[in-house]
């Protein structure tokens, strides 16, 4: 199967374009975030306060990298549980205009829900081979939250990182499609 | 009585905890190939090729093969005949996973208060050492970094005596199909049978350290082993949940002793990056 390209920012057409199983390959700026990170900005939406980073037709990446060896952009870099971010992710969609999320394992309908609503896709990237996926990633800084460590926001740039497009912004969700499909 | 220095088990356990991030036993990455050839998936085949080349890259530079390096679990066998001089077995560890994994550009992932500040310690440590004593003058020490991912799809179920290996198959078998995608599939299954509520859970991690391809020495247990992993592996939930035929590498069982009312049963899953490493003293 052929790969889509994609680069960030996207537009609510491309999101709009995507469908679930989708093989894609990203590059382009994404910026990590975990649960402590989704509560430091849930916290600032609820204040009425500007986020750190602009996420409008941004992409999400559910990350916290090793630390970086020297002379290297980035250590090891995965993707985390995505579930954890549930509670936070429908109040980000709606106060940001986020476009897609990247991570791994299955979301929750109010997820799913607020995708459809505000048109975000769902990538999954492969867990547990984060020494594969950093090979894609050009650079890394700390862009906020730097208290925090491994779980602080940071801006990646990357260059065709291999993802699935999982839950597609009509609802699709291959996290049940899929297994229906090998159910024996 | 043979005495080992306190800075030679810190400096052990140090090396451990570099050498388990990086290296993925040949028995894991060897049942990862068999199950890339079992995958009828071309979805799960392709995840299944990610898992291999990334364990392969992570070896070859020394790389974490998984940014989630971890709680630093330990198993310590210790002889009866074995002192350690100069400090405790448990600080020489917890000295040897700050070094280890501040050394190996690890990722620190323990916060001090669970609930409320929730502030990352910055090494790593307190490391959860489980400590056996033994006959003998040895000291092995096997570490098994836990990323969170699997650990938090753990369940114990006090079952009846009554609900028999029926009940404990589908128990273990529901436990890792509703973990769906969450634990990293293709996973290993720990299972504790018996004890109490606590030592069931530690059985089932136990079980984790079982090399994959070593049966259970008790038949009936590896035929239940062999039957749960059955199940799991119909349900369809496949390489990262994505869909596909392989979705457990194996099933392990541990069992002990229980009260006459009693039938505990604990599921520990790992992850495909199902790192360990040991270390004799």
């Amino acid at each position: 199967m052929s790969k889509i390209i994609l680069t960030t920012p996207m537009s609510g057409l491309i999101v709009s374009s995507l469908h679930t199983g989708d093989e894609v390959l990203l590059s382009g700026i994404i910026y990590t975030a975990r649960d402590a990170a989704h509560k430091r900005f849930m916290a600032l939406i609820d204040k009425g306060e500007n986020l750190p980073v602009d996420l409008s037709g941004q992409v999400l990446y559910y990350c916290g990298p090793t630390p970086a060896k020297p002379g290297r952009p980035v250590g090891s870099a995965g993707p985390t549980t995505s579930s954890r971010m549930d509670a936070y992710t429908p109040g980000l969609l709606e106060a940001t205009g986020l476009r897609a999320m990247i991570g791994k394992g299955g979301r929750n309908d109010a997820v799913i829900d607020a995708m459809i609503k505000y048109g975000c896709a769902y990538f999954a990237a492969t867990g547990g081979a984060g020494a594969l996926i950093a090979k894609s990633i050009r650079s890394s800084a700390v862009v906020c939250f730097q208290d925090l460590g491994p779980e602080a926001v940071h801006r990646f740039e990357v260059e065709n990182m291999p993802l699935i497009v999982a839950i597609d912004s009509k609802g699709n969700n291959l996290y049940q499609d899929g297994p229906a499909k090998c159910k024996q | 009585m043979r005495t080992i220095p306190y800075i030679q088990i810190v400096e052990a356990v140090k090396k451990l905890c570099i050498e388990a991030a990086s290296k993925l036993p040949d028995d894991v990455i060897a049942a990862l190939k068999k199950a890339l050839e079992a995958e009828e998936s071309p979805r799960g085949k392709e995840i299944l090729r990610q898992c291999i080349e990334n364990a392969k890259l992570a070896a070859c530079e020394n790389d974490p093969i998984c940014q989630d390096t971890g709680v630093a679990v330990y198993f310590v066998e210790m002889g009866s005949g074995v002192a350690v001089s100069g400090g405790t077995i448990i600080d020489a560890i917890n000295d040897g996973t700050r070094n280890g994994y501040r050394e190996g550009y690890l990722r620190n992932s323990m916060v001090a208060d669970p609930l409320f500040e929730r502030k990352n310690t910055g090494d790593n440590t307190p490391a959860i050492v489980h400590v056996d004593v033994v006959a003998g003058e040895t000291l092995a020490i096997t570490l098994l970094p836990k990323g969170a991912g699997s650990e938090n799809m753990s369940v114990l179920a006090m079952l009846k005596p009554a609900d028999g290996a029926e009940s404990v198959a589908d128990f273990v078998a529901d436990a890792v199909i509703k973990s769906g995608g969450r634990p990293c599939p293709p996973v290993i299954v720990g299972v504790g049978i018996g004890g109490t509520a606590d030592t069931a859970m530690l059985l089932a991690k136990k079980a984790l350290l079982r090399p994959i391809g070593k049966s259970h020495r008790d038949e009936r247990y590896m035929r239940l082993e062999q039957k749960i992993l059955e199940k799991i592996n119909t349900s369809g939930v496949g390489p990262q949940g994505l869909g596909g035929t392989v979705t457990a590498l194996a099933v392990h069982i541990e069992e002990y002793p229980c009260h006459l009312a009693s039938l505990p049963v604990a599921v520990n899953i790992n992850c495909h990056a199902a790192r360990r490493a040991i270390i004799q003293l």
